[in-house]
């Protein structure tokens, strides 16, 4: 299943699962990245599984490279149950100051933002992977007349909460952070909760989210409604 | 108040609560973060008479100023690192490195800068009593995690001390922090992306550190290495130590505290024993690279362990 291991430096295991970007291959890293995680193997200090990747770093003075390779190998994977993955509603507003490059969209996509807008919400995503900033979820796929490069110039900052997409994917920016996506809107919705230790992130690898258009003054309210 | 603290007169430039970090965190997006330099993290505990994974100060370029309110209190300051110890009765004693201290109340420690070096570390007998996320106190300033909320140290925060039944003095080591000339690397996962002559520049000429460098990454200006495949990858993970080239040629190492996923090609990997060394190096400085092989690599991380492991047995 996973089709070639190598090594990534000398205290890392660089696993490729092959070269597309797509559900069936993901899935296939994320269940090798939960069984890796559970059989708490002595030596692994951390799991970074990404679309198609899975890199697991270890330290040097408890194994190597090639003893973990071969556990790694011979490793038997027992199925995970996917129905436990959660399916996530996310509100956003999409108003003018929140949709940084909405305009620009139209232009690049030849779509208006209605068509742009009904497009998106219209879709449920998959969560493929979360990282670069702490629970940052990279979601896909979006539909074919969204797809659009990065932003020539990245952001220095883009707000906590921005939605934006890119190529075949969307994210959320869980905190400020430089990036160069294309920001359609803002989430008031808090996607990572430190203080939940065990449980920060709000979205996981496998799970699903779908996105619901709220207004102004909804989005303003909304974290003193719950 | 029983408990000893210090009072941040000067907070420094960019001063942080560190230990050795949180791991198994990757997979939400959080790194390994804790001391840059692990060997000078371990070494400033280790004096004070403290486990190693207690919480130290660490500091880069312009340390903190500090004064004790409190009881009599063991510090050891580590790295190259120019400091003065100022007592109450004003007099002032000039710091050296890898010795512990005795400070009493009102005494001041004024940790002026590090020298051709970067980072420094100063630990106290006991630890600082901070907050612990995901079983570190290491502050991570991008996610907000870690003690002081994930701030860096500020002007007028009050930084309180564990009490310590051992409070260790007289303690001290001879150790110099030796310069890295060449940085040894492995081959990444992505060198057949770069020309034959991007890949000759990388191993032939000098590179220089950017300002542009902090716990997040250490970026490089010199010849460009060019890329003849694809300036961009499918994003996937990042490791300490992991060498990106961006389109416009110029390579960054990720650091300490990384973001996890990232999408440029990797022409290489800084080997384990090299990585406290490679933080080290300043603004400005030149640096080569050498190429090793995994069986090399893990040769000279055991020396660097055990010669890590000769230091510590010096301390009693």
């Amino acid at each position: 299943m996973i089709k070639n291991i190598s090594n990534l430096g000398d205290s890392a295991l660089y696993c490729d699962f092959g070269k597309e970007v797509n559900k069936e291959i993901n899935s296939n890293v994320i269940n090798y990245f939960k069984n890796i995680k559970e059989k708490n193997i002595n030596g692994i200090t951390n799991l970074a599984p990404s679309y198609n990747k899975l890199i697991i770093t270890f330290d040097l003075s408890l194994t190597n490279f090639n003893k973990l390779k071969e556990e790694i190998k011979n490793i038997k994977l027992k199925a995970f149950d996917t129905k436990k993955n959660k399916i996530i509603k996310i509100p956003i507003c999409c108003d003018k100051e929140f949709a940084l490059d909405m305009e620009k969209l139209e232009t690049k996509l030849k779509n208006s933002i209605e068509e742009i807008q009904a497009n998106f919400f219209a879709r449920e995503y998959y969560c493929y992977m979360t990282g670069f900033i702490a629970g940052m979820p990279f979601l896909g796929d979006i539909d074919k007349k969204l797809r659009a490069k990065r932003l020539e110039t990245p952001r220095v900052r883009v707000p906590k909460g921005s939605v934006g997409i890119t190529e075949q994917f969307c994210n959320i920016y869980t905190f400020e952070s430089p990036g160069g996506w294309n920001i359609i809107g803002n989430t008031p919705i808090n996607i990572f909760d430190k203080s939940n230790t065990s449980n920060p992130a709000l979205i996981n690898p496998g799970d699903t989210v779908s996105f619901f258009k709220i207004n102004k003054k909804e989005y303003e309210n909304w974290n003193e409604r719950k | 108040m029983s408990e000893s603290n210090f009072k941040v007169l000067r907070a420094g430039i960019n001063t942080t609560y560190q230990d050795l970090g949180r791991k198994n965190l990757y997979h939400i997006g959080i790194p390994f973060s804790g001391a840059m330099d692990n060997r000078n993290y371990l070494i400033a505990n280790s004096l004070v008479g403290n486990e190693k994974k207690t919480p130290v100060i660490e500091f880069a370029y312009q340390g903190p100023l500090l004064k004790l309110k409190g009881t009599k209190t063991s510090i050891a300051v580590t790295g190259d690192v120019i400091f003065n110890i100022l007592r109450k009765d004003s007099q002032q004693e000039k710091g050296i490195c890898y010795q512990t201290y005795s400070l009493e109340d009102g005494d001041q420690i004024d940790i002026l800068t590090t020298n051709k070096s970067v980072y420094g570390y100063l630990a106290v007998s006991g630890g600082y009593n901070v907050e612990f996320f995901w079983d570190s106190c290491s502050t991570n300033t991008k996610a907000k995690i870690g003690a002081n909320n994930g701030e860096k140290i500020n002007n007028g925060d009050l930084i309180f001390v564990q009490k310590s039944e051992n409070n260790v003095s007289n303690r001290k080591i001879n150790y110099v922090n030796s310069k890295i000339e060449k940085l040894r690397i492995l081959k990444g996962t992505n060198y057949n992306y770069f020309s034959e002559e991007g890949k000759k520049n990388f191993f032939n000429e000098t590179f220089n550190v950017s300002k542009l460098s902090d716990r997040m990454g250490m970026r490089l200006e010199g010849p460009k290495i060019e890329n003849i495949v694809d300036s961009n990858i499918k994003s996937e993970g990042l490791i300490k130590g992991v060498i990106q080239v961006p389109a416009d040629g110029n390579p960054i190492i990720m650091l300490s505290d990384h973001g996890t996923i990232g999408g440029y090609p990797k022409i290489g990997a800084v080997i384990s024993a090299d990585y406290d060394k490679l933080v080290q190096l300043t603004l400005g400085s030149k640096i080569k690279f050498k190429e090793v092989d995994l069986f090399e690599a893990e040769n000279l991380f055991n020396l660097y362990n055990l010669e890590t492991k000769n230091i510590l047995d010096q301390i009693t």
